[in-house]
């Protein structure tokens, strides 16, 4: 008989989302231009600790002098007409150039149309470019931690001992409160009658999703963050007020930061992240719901700083790929959301339900079934 | 020049990648018999984002699947990469590839007048294989203070700036040029990169620029794009943009540095790659195609018509990444008008959405599958639209005109008109993954709507790119691989335009089949007809299209015609032109189920049973 091949190995397609109890978490905390930088390594920094300021140059505006004057055919003869120097501080409204004849009988003026600097004024276009006053940038720590290294005139990366979760797409960007749970199983919904006026500033924790009803409540009282298994494509675009496009978020301002773990729809939360979150119920977690898909993946994460049992992270799992016995979540229909072990890796491609031949792997589930499965559709699971 | 580690002669096997911003495709080739052949694909997740940050690691998990099926060795032993050359044990004569991965390149553009110099400087950059994230002209209708924060927000990989014919315009080009400069844009990669600008504008002004620009920029000058209004020159334009996509773009990218070591071709964007093998298609034919590659991100369409190159890029419209721009874009109802059975809008809305968080995902069911194929019908057709708008004639070039055309308006925008193209191919996952060809026949003509007679060809397995690179250093090779294993000829569609009602007659066929025996087809009003005829053959047709239709020769003007079958076969579809589906919702379940039928397009059983559940 002839012998069936099996991979020894094979690479999960979508990067398993990290679910850790405890692991040194570092985060790079980087200015978007170079600045300066007001930590040193081994310094303990909160929250709120500014780490780098810097400023960027304001926004630009055109003053076509020449075409106000009314020597647009000739704009060599601009700097005869300048009232203000290159590199001269000018306010909104100020005279920046223009003439006066015949006893102000004939008067032409152009004006800043901002406060700023006259950054240039060229004798080939006849514009000057004012440039707005410098505007200030910081960055905080967001995690509390200790400094691990310092990226000069950038920023630094701060390190901390934390539950790590990542989630598969959120909305809104870098926020801190309390876990709070509010419903009993990763089963239940949330729904806007579980949330108080007191659960201001709180990261709220839901089952299988978040209501529409929910969410507004959320924003109305104040709440950091909704967590929950799924969400409704529809309740999102009600939220933000415009349907999702490409996925890359964080930047929407709608007063809150929403996590869902598994994906849209209705989606029970799994188990495991579910426990996690329960176990840290009342701990201040560090949240971010920015994701990007493409050109740099970036999904929402949630940290939770704690001072428990330290395991290292390991980074050989990221290389090794996937395994006989690695654990898996699938990530489409038919089974989606469902768990298990890897115990087949054939190396030929074999038909699916779809009569597409594609490279698959076979799955023994939580309930004792063997299913097979595409590789492109299974995550790994990192424990 | 290149230098290739053998002659071509000895060459006996050739790997060639394409970095994907999803997946990372390895194909292997081999002389056999004297003849360059496709051996075997091997693919794996693309490595550039973090965790990993390294292509390279990709590159070698799919060139280890292409080991693991072959059991012909080709990574160097010591790790250092692909063994070059081949040692008649093991290592390959010729390694090269194309890469989109992190974004592939980005572009902001810039010229003078919208529909002119900017409009041209548009083309050069898609041309050159680019995404253009926007374009710049004194007249786009925004204010100075808006195009400097719309440039500043940008991050682009690169800058091309035109504007002017030569010895004309230079006030107004530098006022552009003076917005950019006060625009500070930084590049996308990297806050200590210089970021590249290419000036291709009016030749008088380059002291000018030179002053202006070099102190913020990499600048690099090169031939007006628009030397005469008459004129469209982008050629060199584009050459400078690749070897600057190389220089500084590649160099920046996660592993690419690396990569560069491996091959000494130069790493080509992915879609100049495409670009390349949809004008071999048109120099080996000697006819007008329209190519697309409907990707993860991206839908990408190139035409050819009267030796006429150009490219167009949807940067939002693709299968996984982009899948619910798509449906931003189309709308969740044009994509659901596409499924035979019944589905709520949420429901279809949420798989997309969880297509897309999770791009790398693969249709399992064939509800599934059926629902993805709607997306590319809608992806496609808002590609075409949107090559429709960059395919245009040469704007401030005298035109004479007839009477008639002033009445007609014959004088269309574009110069793509579906009775002109005479092929069409089709490549991209979606496409050439289909597990049926019928699937991808339909999903082409649904969306592109030819008309008259047209051949329908497409990728095997996803290798287009790669025989587009392979192209540049050996030409012969990647059309022999090409003709042999890569383009499958689908069949023929023959569609007259026009419109009516349900069962009024459209046109009568003629044909004379391989057997000698004389077949005569009338088709009415919203009707399919296939016909197997094996790719090696051709037949004579003769086609009378009914008055109010036209196959080419006018409206009820016949046609005689030799047309060539394919894997599909012939295809005569009077469906009308522009394909309009019944707005009645049982009517138009019935008639999708009456077209997937006649085309064989998914398992009876499995498509019944799915329509009963979800009515």
């Amino acid at each position: 008989m002839k012998e069936k091949k099996v991979s020894k190995e094979a690479y999960a397609y979508t990067p398993g989302l990290k679910v850790k109890q405890a692991m040194m978490v570092s985060k790079t905390r980087r200015l978007p231009i170079f600045g300066e930088v007001y930590v040193n390594v081994g310094d303990e920094v909160n929250y709120d600790t500014v780490i780098a300021k810097t400023h960027i140059s304001g926004d630009a505006e055109v003053v076509k002098v020449a075409a106000l004057l009314g020597f647009a055919s000739k704009p060599t003869d601009l700097l005869a007409y300048m009232k203000k120097k290159i590199g001269d501080q000018v306010s909104k409204g100020e005279v920046i150039a223009g003439y006066s004849v015949l006893f102000g009988l004939l008067k032409k003026w152009a004006y800043s149309p901002i406060d700023g600097i006259l950054e240039s004024a060229s004798t080939v276009t006849g514009q000057v470019i004012v440039r707005g006053r410098p505007i200030p940038v910081e960055i905080e720590a967001y995690i509390p931690g200790k400094v691990i290294k310092v990226l000069p005139r950038e920023g630094a990366v701060i390190e901390t001992n934390a539950a790590l979760i990542q989630g598969i797409f959120g909305i809104g960007g870098e926020i801190q409160g309390k876990i709070k749970m509010v419903v009993d199983s990763p089963d239940e919904e949330l729904t806007a009658d579980r949330i108080m006026s007191e659960d201001k500033g709180a990261v709220l924790i839901g089952g299988s999703l978040a209501t529409l009803d929910a969410l507004r409540k959320g924003v109305e009282f104040g709440v950091s963050c909704i967590i929950t298994g799924g969400v409704r494509h529809d309740d999102v675009t009600a939220l933000i007020g415009e349907e999702i496009g490409v996925a890359i978020t964080g930047q929407e301002e709608v007063g809150i930061t929403l996590i869902i773990t598994e994906g849209f729809g209705k989606m029970r939360m799994s188990q495991r992240t579910f426990d996690l979150l329960k176990r840290f119920d009342g701990y201040m977690a560090s949240v971010n719901g920015a994701t990007q898909i493409r050109a740099g993946v970036m999904r929402p994460e949630i940290i939770i700083p704690h001072e428990e049992s330290f395991e290292k992270a390991s980074s050989v799992e990221l290389a090794i790929g996937m395994l006989l016995g690695t654990p898996v979540r699938i990530i489409r229909r038919p089974y989606f959301g469902a768990i298990g072990n890897v115990v087949n890796l054939p190396v030929e491609l074999q038909q699916i339900k779809t009569k597409s031949y594609v490279r698959v792997l076979e799955v023994e589930l939580e309930d004792g079934r063997i299913v097979t499965v595409p590789r492109a559709n299974v995550e790994i699971i990192e424990e | 020049m290149v230098t290739l580690s053998k002659p071509n002669e000895e060459m006996r096997y050739i790997l060639v990648t394409d970095v994907g911003s999803t997946t990372t495709k390895a194909r292997f080739f081999h002389r056999r018999d004297g003849e360059w052949r496709f051996l075997v694909a091997g693919e794996a997740p693309t490595t550039v984002e973090s965790p990993y940050e390294d292509v390279t690691l990709g590159v070698r998990n799919a060139v280890s699947e292409v080991e693991e099926l072959t059991g012909h060795h080709i990574l160097s032993e010591d790790g250092s990469g692909i063994a070059v050359p081949y040692d008649g044990n093991m290592g390959v004569d010729l390694y090269c590839t194309t890469s989109s991965a992190g974004g592939g390149l980005q572009m902001m553009v810039a010229g003078l007048i919208k529909m002119m110099t900017a409009e041209s400087a548009n083309r050069a950059a898609l041309g050159a294989g680019s995404i253009v994230m926007d374009v710049i002209a004194r007249d786009d209708g925004r204010k100075p203070y808006e195009k400097i924060k719309r440039i500043r927000n940008l991050r682009p990989d690169m800058i091309l700036l035109a504007g002017g014919v030569d010895g004309g315009a230079t006030t107004h080009v530098m006022e552009v040029a003076e917005l950019i400069k006060a625009a500070e844009p930084k590049a996308r990669l990297g806050v200590s990169y210089e970021l590249p600008l290419v000036y291709a504008g009016n030749n008088a002004l380059r002291p000018q620029i030179e002053k202006l620009m070099s102190s913020i920029f990499a600048l690099t000058m090169v031939d007006n794009l628009r030397p005469v209004l008459a004129v469209e020159n982008t050629e060199p334009a584009r050459r400078a943009i690749h070897e600057l996509f190389m220089e500084h773009v590649m160099s920046h990218a996660p592993g690419y540095l690396k990569l560069m070591k491996w091959t000494n071709v130069n790493i080509m964007p992915t879609p100049a790659g495409e670009g390349m093998a949809i004008q071999l298609i048109a120099d080996t034919f000697n006819e007008n195609v329209l190519g697309v590659g409907l990707g993860g991100a991206t839908t990408n369409v190139y035409s050819v018509v009267d030796d006429r190159f150009v490219r167009s890029v949807s940067a939002n419209l693709g299968m996984s990444y982009s899948v619910t721009n798509v449906m931003k874009e189309a709308s969740i109802k044009n994509i659901m008008r596409w499924l035979p059975f019944k589905l709520d809008e949420e429901d279809v809305a949420s798989r997309l959405m969880n297509k897309m968080i999770r791009p790398t995902t693969i249709p399992q069911t064939l509800e599934d599958l059926i629902i993805e194929h709607s997306v590319a019908r809608e992806a496609l057709r808002l590609g075409l639209n949107h090559h429709k708008t960059i395919a245009t004639r040469l704007k401030g070039v005298h035109v004479d005109r007839s009477i008639g055309d002033v009445f007609q308006d014959a004088m269309a925008e574009t110069y793509i008109d579906m009775m002109n193209i005479d092929i069409i191919a089709g490549t991209g996952g979606l496409l050439s993954h289909a597990p049926w060809r019928g699937q991808s026949f339909l999903i082409l003509t649904d969306a592109f709507q030819p008309e008259g007679i047209t051949k329908i060809f497409q990728d095997s397995v996803f290798m287009i790119p790669h025989l587009g690179v392979l192209s540049t250093v050996y030409r012969e090779a990647a059309w022999n691989i090409f003709d042999k294993d890569c383009l499958v000829r689908l069949g023929t569609v023959i569609a007259p335009a026009g419109t009516g009602n349900l069962g009024d007659p459209v046109m009568t066929v003629e044909l004379e089949i391989p057997n000698g025996d004389i077949l005569k087809e009338n088709l009415k009003f919203g009707e399919i007809k296939r016909i197997e005829l094996d790719e090696s053959q051709k037949i004579n047709v003769v086609i009378t299209p009914h008055k109010g239709y036209d196959i080419g020769a006018g409206s009820g003007h016949k046609i005689e015609s030799t047309v060539m079958g394919g894997v599909v076969g012939i295809v005569f579809d009077a469906r009308g032109r522009p394909l309009k589906l019944p707005e009645e919702e049982s009517e138009r379940k019935e008639t999708l189920l009456m077209w997937f039928d006649i085309m064989d397009l998914y398992p009876d059983e499995e498509l019944k049973s799915l329509c009963e559940a979800r009515t």
